[in-house]
């Protein structure tokens, strides 16, 4: 039986100077064979083997992870949870999300620091109130918080904000989800990685997938960096490398993987107590418990898989930053990276089966997919067990690309997180 | 930032460019005798290379002309700048996992 | 106060002058070249800070980029700045610094207690708990977020500028050390033009604090002054000081930061100069000669103030004539720590001792210390230290052979000071950053320069693994002769120039070492007392070990798990100490654990930088009409489209907005209105192909228009939806004036370049912008033509002029265009001008008109007529999913022809028919304006927000209240909607009330367009 974790297990171990505490999960070598292989050790992977074990008992998986578990954008992106979708689509995915979301470190005996400190997206004119307005109703209709802000209720709430926004870009108000935040990216990782250790899935890591045998158009196992492994299902989060493993498989996506650029300041008192996201100046920024402020940046415009971004959108996105915020001028940059995301034409992200039998795809979360991550994973592994999609990403499929029922969330928030 | 020798203007940084995607792919000539798989492929499926892509750019606050550029997605090294409508020179195959 | 541990000389600080500044509301008096913390450490104060997690006094621990500790919060009010380093802070008169991160006072925190609770609060405390009851963790997270974070930001706006310039150069060569001096005068005697860039005020690197060193026969410091000299005088160099070149981006490019006027005090500061400054630097080479970091010892309580790294320790005496204490403890493992030793024992501190991990201590520092008859213990370890605000001593013992275990329980040594040397790590981080191989050198056990990322990047000296002086400058030399002629430049002369020579102690290196990343104590690990790997963030070897315990077995695991190196220092003492311990603990070797990736920048630097110049109103230019200034000057209130600053409204005194565009609707429909529609975009397309060309890019045919009509425009995006709309004219054979949406000006542009130059090159066609050459006058109303008529000979009567028809004349004696189209319903003329003329050809309409009581009327009047005759503009009817088929727009899609997006339109799911359509709407409260953007629904919500979802019909795109209607209206797209005429609708909203309306026809006013074509 795990230790469970609590403050009492915290405070028995302090007394053995923390000599006792077991792994948070094992390390083992692969087994020949599987019932289901998951591709990649994300949050979205590892929840993906969570709700297997959990929901549809498939214990006998494993997550294959071409580096270390947490590595790729679950541990680069800038944890901004929200649900306020447009589309009744995306609402229902993010919103089912976002309930996993609200008792996820109960869930998982592990606290993934979800922090419900509200989301504003800023409307700098009348098209952005509308927009706003527009999707304010959405939301509300679909069953989610969502109200509107006037520019005193921006202030009200975020008394760090200058409403002039340097006088080029006025505040003129602001969408408000009170229940969106943040949440502490690694943990959702690490949490989850725990608990499907606990329920027997076998995670994996440094063992990259180089191919896949697939015979009568059904894959029948994984070629890996640690041997042949056999799945009669195999699912695949690979993230920004999704078009590398899709043409391995012999078909094709319609994504592009892009840098996508974040940075944090050097921690300093509590001084920002919520999200703000700018579609219009394109930046959106937090603070995190650690003290830093954390911005995150547009995406670069080319393909790249270098894992870094260019000057010009930094300069772009701490040139908003200043203006929004001229108090953090003299703030200092303290890390910049990037990750590889792949965006979809329209936006929205592809949770499908494919042309291969047995095989299911989950990508295109362009620059927002930390927020979906438990729903992502939960309606993602019933497609696996069941073959089968879930009525909610039931729309999320590639067959959209062909049919044009697409959801396409460009118009109502500029900048997609 | 990239530094585009821009066939027309020479080299330029990267924020005079604009990124046009992959290059060579031919609108079809006679778009409604293609089945929906078919048309769905030409209007969003992406090769999205890891290695050397073949791909379109505008010196868009310059010359505003398109050319193609074979640039390597994993060092960002540009290997090649040629003009539309020619064939992609001869290159060595990259291959990343 | 007197600065009691100043020495009376030495050191290059200017005795004469003395500097006045404060910290902690307490005054101190230190010299021009002191940094801050040296000034402190002058006048005995080493506790300057508190640690992040469990609030240890700190001391002053380095004397560099690399201080983890003695973080300050420099200046006051809008000036304030946090965590700065006390390092590198250049002392000026009038300074004042204040300890963080402490309550109420540095001395006395409160936050101390946690340090009580340590043991509860061991690496990832958090992750375990919390977590019961779930609704207190936002509780539990306000305190946590109070206890963490280090300075303040400021509370008020910025009132400091700063600025960006770009350069190009052959050369950069980053570090003025010795390899860096040397590089950069190779490379300048040859011509190549050069930039060097040192992130001190001062050139030199540590022969700034090295002693008895001779470079070429001078004094080391003389050869940097004549180094400084020459390429002074050298036209092609740029000299860039208390410059750090923070950041390697592709191709090249390199961000430096600048530092022009933070060094000077407040009122000598030139307001005309930025404060800092951001160089955009490409260059064909570089050279990085950033020299090497020294690596602490990681022992028992190895935090207290009063211990320090032994270069520091160095560098406070030699270079700022400062005795950092009276009885001073060297711990060491190599030969480089005696130079410590050495400097402190000849300032007058008296050495207690030389701890030194080897069993046979040797090497030229060595011999040099024991000939001074300094107190050598071999083989033996600091095991642990007391003391609470100051160190008071150490105990020290015997290891064994392994290095694994201390003998005893120490023997105790009194000290004030204790400085420890553990080896050197190269600064690899800009190297790294260009994605350079890094290489394990196990005989100086550090990570050097391998295979670079990019063949134009050298490194040299100390940053490459090359300790030794000579050697340094060899390769400086070398490098800087390399890149020089890789850049097109050959050295002059016949000879093969030489590289500078070097001579003195303390030229060769540190090693012989003895490599131990942890050091043993006499109790076992994370029992009573910790050894600090990650000083800032409180990283102790037990949180390493905790973390692998649990798993956490990559080295990037490890810390984020832990937050080692995460801190503002970036672990740039800690990270190869950490690295060691992990590997230890998995048994395997240290290059194989790795690195964590070196991220930029290399040290923090200002928001402020990057915005430059382009803040406040210059974040994005301002786009305006030639008739701006009469507007500004009659009321109008401006919306943003775009960059544009459109009209909105015309406000009379004692009317609000409501009012106001009552007014202008009725003016228009009943006399005349005056609009500045010059913000439209215009594209001039000529060539033969032109009629081709547009057939393939409007979804309707083209072909047939004849020159002098006009034609309104449906375009596309290839996947069908719709993406612009305008008005065309031909003007002539060949000749078409294109119009479009104001925000879609350049986009659209760039689309029509994009398909005739990548997909329909043989097309014989040429696309210009003529947006800011034209101001456009938009004459609307039934008396427009008669007010027009006074302005021209032109024939405007309805067999000349019809509807939808253009003409080039004279108005007002100016050449012009006149288009007879009308987006808002009535008669209407658009009269395009040069530019130039607008405002002259505004003024005189605005005065012949009045005898019809002309209005100028804003854009939201505009969308109200439009609105009334069921236009749609795009991006308000329209959001990148709304084909012409929803918005009944079939007829303008040809069935005969192909375009751009047809295809698409053919898709299965396009014919849907719940897809959304647009329609009219009205309330069944004519008075009720529903809001633009509500939803609806086709029954009534229980609740206005209910919990779980309700169907949406759609949504509405535009409403207004009419004056010409005397009613409300309202478009919307609606699921099916054009099946559904006459079905009631409810719009639920946010303040609790639910309106109901009827779906009708979207043109509610003269549905034959007679009005228009009169």
């Amino acid at each position: 039986m795990r230790t469970r974790y609590n403050v009492f297990s915290l405070a028995r171990n302090a007394m053995r100077h923390h000599a006792d505490w077991p792994k948070a999960w094992r390390s083992p070598e692969p087994k020949s064979s599987y019932d289901a292989v998951i591709v990649g050790g994300g949050g979205h992977g590892l929840a993906t083997a969570y709700y297997l074990a959990k929901e549809h008992k498939l214990t006998n998986v494993a997550v294959l992870e071409r580096s270390w578990l947490g590595g790729g954008n679950t541990g680069r992106n800038t944890t901004i949870v929200r649900s306020n979708y447009l589309w009744d689509e995306s609402a229902a995915l993010y919103e089912h999300a976002m309930k996993l979301w609200e008792g996820l470190s109960q869930d998982l005996n592990y606290n993934v620091m979800f922090s419900q400190r509200g989301v504003l997206n800023l409307a700098h004119n009348q098209h952005d109130l509308r927009e706003i307005s527009r999707r304010v109703n959405a939301n509300r209709l679909n069953g989610i918080d969502s109200e509107v802000l006037d520019a005193k209720g921006v202030k009200d709430y975020c008394p760090a904000i200058d409403l002039r926004g340097g006088g080029r870009y006025p505040v003129l108000g602001a969408s408000l989800q009170r229940r969106g935040g943040t949440a502490r990216h690694d943990a959702v990782a690490w949490g989850y990685a725990r608990a499907a250790d606990a329920l027997g899935v076998d995670i994996i890591q440094e063992c990259p997938v180089e191919g896949f045998r697939i015979s009568n158009g059904r894959v029948q196992g994984v070629q890996t960096g640690k041997g042949y492994i056999e799945a009669r299902k195999v699912g695949l989060v690979p993230a920004g490398h999704a078009s590398v493993l899709a043409e391995r498989a012999g078909f094709r996506l319609p994504v592009t993987s892009v840098p996508l650029q974040a940075l944090v300041s050097e921690p300093v008192k509590p001084v920002l107590d919520c999200v703000i996201m700018s579609g219009a100046v394109h930046a959106y920024i937090s603070q995190s418990d650690k003290g830093e402020l954390v911005i995150g940046a547009g995406v670069d415009k080319y393909v790249g898989y270098g894992q870094r971004g260019s000057l010009p959108v930094t300069e772009e996105t701490l040139g908003a930053i200043c203006e929004l915020f001229p108090i953090f001028r003299r703030m200092r940059m303290l890390r910049n990276w990037g990750g590889i995301v792949d965006t979809c034409p329209d936006a929205s992200p592809i949770l499908s089966k494919t042309p291969v039998e047995g095989l299911y795809i989950n990508c295109g979360w362009g620059t927002g997919g930390f927020k979906a991550t438990p729903g992502s994973g939960h309606v993602f592994a019933h497609t696996i067990a069941t073959d089968r999609p879930h009525a909610i990403n039931a729309p999320f499929s590639l067959d959209r690309f062909r049919s044009g029922y697409l959801i396409d969330e460009h118009g109502a928030a500029a900048v997609a997180h | 930032m990239l530094l585009i020798d821009c066939p027309y203007c020479g080299p330029r940084a990267e924020v005079e460019f604009s990124y046009g995607n992959e290059a060579h792919i031919a609108r079809p000539l006679q778009p409604e005798a293609l089945d929906d798989d078919d048309w769905a492929d030409y209007l969003f499926m992406k090769t999205n290379r890891k290695g050397v892509m073949l791909e379109r750019w505008v010196h868009s606050h310059g010359c505003r002309r398109w050319f193609n550029v074979a640039r390597d997605t994993v060092t960002y090294e540009i290997l090649a700048v040629y003009p539309m409508g020619a064939k992609p020179p001869k290159l060595p195959e990259r291959s990343y996992l | 106060m007197a600065q009691r541990f100043r020495l009376s000389d030495g050191g290059l600080i200017d005795r004469k002058t003395t500097l006045s500044f404060t910290f902690e509301g307490r005054r101190y008096r230190g010299h021009p070249g002191d940094s801050l913390a040296s000034a402190l450490l002058a006048n005995g104060v080493h506790f300057v800070a508190r640690s992040f997690k469990y609030h240890r006094p700190r001391g002053i621990f380095a004397a560099g980029a690399e201080e983890p500790n003695a973080l300050v919060q420099l200046g006051e009010d809008a000036r304030t700045e946090p965590n700065l380093r006390a390092t590198q802070i250049e002392l000026y008169d009038g300074l004042a610094a204040n300890p963080q991160h402490c309550w109420p006072s540095l001395d006395f925190d409160v936050g101390g207690v946690n340090d009580r609770l340590a043991r509860f609060f061991p690496a990832g405390f958090y992750y375990k708990t919390f977590m019961w009851p779930a609704s207190m963790w936002m509780k539990y997270e306000a305190v946590i977020r109070q206890a963490a974070g280090l300075g303040k930001a400021p509370s008020e706006a910025d009132p400091d500028s700063y600025d960006k310039t770009f350069a190009h150069a052959d050369l950069l060569v980053v570090g003025g050390g010795p390899a860096g001096l040397a590089a950069a005068l190779a490379a300048a005697r040859s011509g190549a033009r050069v930039v060097l860039a040192e992130q001190d005020a001062r050139l030199g690197g540590w022969l700034l604090s090295a002693a008895g060193v001779e470079i070429d026969g001078q004094p080391a410091l003389e050869w940097v002054a004549a180094a400084e000299a020459e390429l002074q005088s050298l036209p092609e160099v740029t000299l860039l000081k208390r410059t750090q070149c923070f950041g390697v981006y592709d191709h090249n490019f390199f961000a430096l930061n600048e530092r022009v006027s933070d060094h000077l005090p407040l009122a000598a500061r030139d307001p005309r100069l930025p404060r800092q400054r951001l160089w955009k630097l490409r260059v064909k080479q570089a050279v990085f000669a950033t020299g090497a970091i020294e690596r602490p010892l990681v022992f028992r309580d190895n935090d207290r103030p009063g211990i320090m790294l032994a270069s520091a320790a160095e560098t406070y005496v030699r270079r700022y004539g400062v005795k950092p204490g009276t009885k001073a403890v060297v711990f060491t493992n190599n030969d480089g720590g005696y130079g410590a030793a050495l400097a402190l024992h000849r300032a007058g501190t008296k050495v207690a001792a030389v701890v030194d991990l080897r069993e046979a201590p040797e090497g030229p520092l060595t011999a040099a210390a024991q000939a001074a008859g300094l107190d050598i213990f071999a083989g033996h370890a600091v095991i642990g230290t007391d003391g609470g605000k100051r160190i008071a001593g150490c105990r020290i013992a015997p290891l064994d052979e392994s290095g694994k275990r201390a003998f005893g329980g120490g023997t105790p040594l009194d000290c004030d000071l204790l400085v420890s040397s553990g080896g050197w790590s190269p600064t690899v981080h800009l190297f790294a950053q260009a994605k350079g191989k890094l290489v394990w050198d196990e005989a100086q056990a550090c990570f050097v320069p391998g295979d670079p990322g990019r063949p134009e990047q050298r490194s040299a000296g100390a940053a490459n693994g090359a300790f030794d002086l000579t050697t340094g400058l060899e390769q400086g030399h070398a490098a800087g002769l390399a890149a020089a002629a890789a850049a097109g430049f050959k050295s002059k002369g016949r000879r093969k120039p030489a590289p500078p020579k070097a001579a003195g102690d303390g030229t060769m290196g540190f090693l012989p070492a003895r490599f131990l990343y942890l050091v043993p104590s006499d109790r076992p690990l994370g029992q009573g007392g910790k050894h600090f790997v990650d000083l800032q963030n409180d990283v102790a070897a037990s949180d390493l070990q905790l973390a692998l315990r649990e798993g956490y077995g990559s080295i990037e695991h490890v810390k984020r798990y832990t937050t080692t190196g995460m801190g503002t220092d970036q672990g740039k003492t800690g990270n190869v100490n950490a690295i060691g311990i992990v590997a230890e603990q998995l048994g395997r070797p240290l290059p194989e654990v790795g690195v964590t990736t070196f991220r930029l920048p290399y040290t923090p630097v200002t928001f402020g930088i990057f915005a430059g110049r382009d803040v406040d109103d210059l974040l994005d230019p301002v786009r305006t009409t030639p008739m701006q200034t009469w507007h500004k000057s009659n009321g109008a209130v401006f919306e943003d489209v775009g960059q544009w600053k459109r009209p909105w409204y015309f406000r009379r005194p004692g009317e609000d907005m409501a009012a106001a565009v009552q007014r202008e609707c009725k003016a228009v429909r009943d006399s005349l209105g005056l609009l500045d529609a010059s913000t439209l975009g215009k594209i001039d397309i000529q060539g033969p192909d032109a009629a081709v060309f547009l057939n393939r890019v409007y979804s309707n045919a083209w072909s047939k228009l004849a020159v002098g009509k006009c034609r309104y425009g449906l375009m596309l995006g290839e996947d069908g939806m719709v993406m612009d709309d305008g008005v065309t004219a031909r003007l002539g054979e060949w000749h078409y004036l294109m119009s479009t949406t104001t925000g879609n000006a350049a986009a659209v542009l760039a689309h029509l370049e994009e398909w005739l130059q990548t997909e329909w090159p043989e097309l014989k066609v040429y696309l210009t912008s003529v947006t800011e050459q034209w101001a456009t006058l938009q004459l609307a109303g039934p008396n427009a033509c008669k007010l027009l008529s006074r302005f021209t000979d032109l024939d405007l009567s309805p067999e000349a002029f019809g509807f939808m028809e253009v003409k080039t004349a004279e108005v007002m004696g100016v050449p012009a265009r006149i288009f007879r189209i009308s987006f808002t319903g009535e008669l209407s003329y658009e009269i395009n001008v040069p530019a130039s003329y607008g405002q002259a050809v505004w003024e005189a309409f605005m005065r012949e008109g009045e005898t019809y009581g002309i209005t100028p009327f804003g854009t939201e009047t505009m969308h109200v007529l439009r609105a009334e005759k069921g236009f749609i503009i795009v991006g308000q009817e329209t959001d990148g999913s709304v084909t012409p088929l929803d918005l009944g727009l079939e007829g303008l899609c040809s069935k005969t022809k192909d375009f751009i997006g047809k295809r698409s339109l053919a898709r299965p799911d396009m014919a849907l028919p719940d897809r959304k359509q647009l329609v009219g709407l009205e309330t069944e409260d004519p008075s009720e304006v529903l809001p633009e953007g509500a939803q609806l629904t086709e029954s009534v919500p229980e609740t206005p927000t209910p919990a779980s979802p309700v169907p949406i019909a759609g949504h509405v795109t535009s409403s207004y209240m009419s004056p010409n209607l005397g009613r409300s209206l309202a478009l919307a797209l609606v699921k099916g909607g054009r099946e559904k005429l006459g079905q009631r609708l409810y719009a639920p909203l946010a303040d609790g009330r639910t309106l109901a309306c009827k779906i009708v026809s979207p043109v509610f006013y003269d549905p034959e367009g007679e009005k228009m074509r009169a």
